[in-house]
């Protein structure tokens, strides 16, 4: 069987910022990632990101993916691509679906000394009447399909949902020639930030507040959306329906962790709402609770990118640490820095629920690993 | 429909296309890109109909987890469109129900 240093599931900020720690210290690193080439959604992050300059502020998400992609290769970390992880063994053997063509899949198995798992986020979804029909797809897909493939699969668009996404992809789909029909939220209050919802707002676009979906209507695709103010009990007012004609229906209900490779290797979980449900905990070395197995990014509760990237790194450099590529007193300052910048990023904006939630994670390690329940 | 002029994308231009044969019919596709792109270029969104009840489903996550894309490929039934790329004269089928194995290439 192959053997290798660092083996990393999932090649998205997270993951290809582990590799690029672990191999600038000098360990051996693969990456396998499922889509054909690395940089995770980041490939369709057309706007340009927030914050300090260290964390590449006005860069945009697009570029950061080539930025990482070029470190890697330059670093001759191995970007083993179209390669689904099929599961999580004993003796920390990872298993490996090569897609090669239509028909022709490589499987191979690969036995690591350390391995990382950042294998991200997948989409919330609603039920409603209707909301099988094509045409009604999540928030996340249509940004991937408008910013990455560069089609949209209809003319006018009704977002569900006012968080960060729902505005972004809003805008996005708008620079990109969609209608936007408006965007329905069943807060009071705008979910995302203001200086998103201005930019569609400004352009005339109606977010509907205290509003749901009720029902998506058509045949063969959607045609028209329902929308209808919201009680408390998230039933409907009756009478307050409003029928919008609109061709695509976005979802854009939050984010969950992607926990299948963390479950199957056993590590211990705890469930937080404020990132995204449930996900597995780890130390401050980003190290989970079954030894050698390190999470980051999304994968370990829903952030931003810049988390992920941050997260990605502190665990490679805790990784080279494990290996003896870096001394611990170095070590120990790097990561220090790294959990400084990390506490920067969550003091922004909904910031104070994540650190609480962070700090769940970190405690709830701590007691599992002096055996508690 | 395709996004050819985007403010921070650019222009799309000098297209390479190859033919691909969608439900019988030719249909134009970029080379290299998925089968999915291709469809909705051309606003052909339904990609399959559901076994029991025969209700149409097209794209839902768009990057190969929820299977609602998934189409009869070269006779091959259960491909995942959205992460399948187009080859020139490739066979792309609207699936019925859990699709049949033909496997013509």
């Amino acid at each position: 069987m192959r053997q290798c240093e660092v083996l990393v599931i999932g090649g998205g900020p997270a993951g290809l910022s582990a590799a690029i720690e672990a191999a600038k210290a000098g360990a051996q690193v693969v990456v396998v990632e499922t889509n054909r080439e690395v940089g995770g959604q980041l490939v369709k992050q057309t706007h340009k990101f927030f914050g300090s300059s260290r964390h590449r502020a006005g860069t945009r998400g697009i570029d950061i993916a080539k930025i990482l992609r070029k470190q890697c290769e330059d670093l001759h970390v191995e970007l083993k691509v179209n390669s689904l992880v099929m599961g999580i063994y004993a003796d920390n053997v990872v298993a490996i679906d090569e897609k090669k063509s239509l028909t022709e899949h490589n499987i191979e198995r690969i036995q690591a000394k350390k391995i990382v798992i950042s294998t991200g986020a997948s989409e919330n979804s609603i039920r409603f009447p209707g909301w099988t029909l094509p045409g009604v797809m999540g928030a996340g897909a249509i940004q991937t399909m408008c910013n990455y493939h560069r089609v949209i699969p209809g003319r006018k668009l009704l977002m569900i949902g006012s968080g960060s996404v729902g505005l972004i992809v809003c805008y996005q789909l708008m620079q990109a020639g969609a209608e936007i029909v408006g965007i329905v939220e069943a807060l009071p209050h705008i979910n995302g930030y203001a200086v998103h919802a201005s930019k569609l707002t400004r352009e005339g676009i109606p977010i509907y507040t205290g509003y749901t979906i009720k029902e998506a209507r058509g045949k063969e695709r959607v045609e028209q959306a329902v929308i209808a103010k919201v009680n408390p009990d998230w039933s409907t007012v009756p009478g307050s329906e409003i029928v919008l004609d609109t061709d695509i229906v976005a979802v854009g209900a939050g984010l969950k962790p992607l926990i299948g490779m963390a479950h199957m290797s056993g590590c211990e979980f705890v469930y937080d709402k404020a990132l995204g449900g449930w996900a597995p905990c780890h130390n401050k070395n980003m190290e989970s609770t079954h030894k050698g197995i390190y999470v980051a990014g999304d994968t370990t509760g829903l952030e931003e990118a810049s988390t992920a990237i941050e997260e990605g790194t502190i665990s490679g450099i805790a990784i080279a640490e494990s290996l003896g590529y870096i001394p611990k007193d170095k070590a120990k300052t790097l990561k220090d820095e790294g959990w400084e910048r990390l506490a920067g990023l969550r003091s922004g904006f909904k910031g104070e629920d994540r650190v609480k939630a962070k700090m769940k994670q970190l405690n709830r390690y701590d007691e599992v690993m002096k055996g508690g329940k | 429909m395709r996004v050819m002029n985007h403010p921070v994308l650019g222009e799309q231009k000098d297209i390479e296309w190859v033919t691909i044969i969608f439900n019988g019919k030719p249909m134009k596709a970029e080379k290299g890109e998925m089968i999915l792109a291709a469809l909705h270029a051309e606003n052909q969104i339904v990609n399959r109909y559901t076994a029991k009840r025969h209700e149409p489903r097209g794209i839902y996550c768009g990057i190969g987890q929820c299977t609602d894309c998934m189409m009869v490929v070269n006779g091959i039934p259960n491909v995942r469109t959205c992460i399948t790329p187009v080859e020139d004269g490739m066979t792309v089928e609207i699936q019925e129900g859990l699709g049949k194995w033909r496997g013509d290439k």
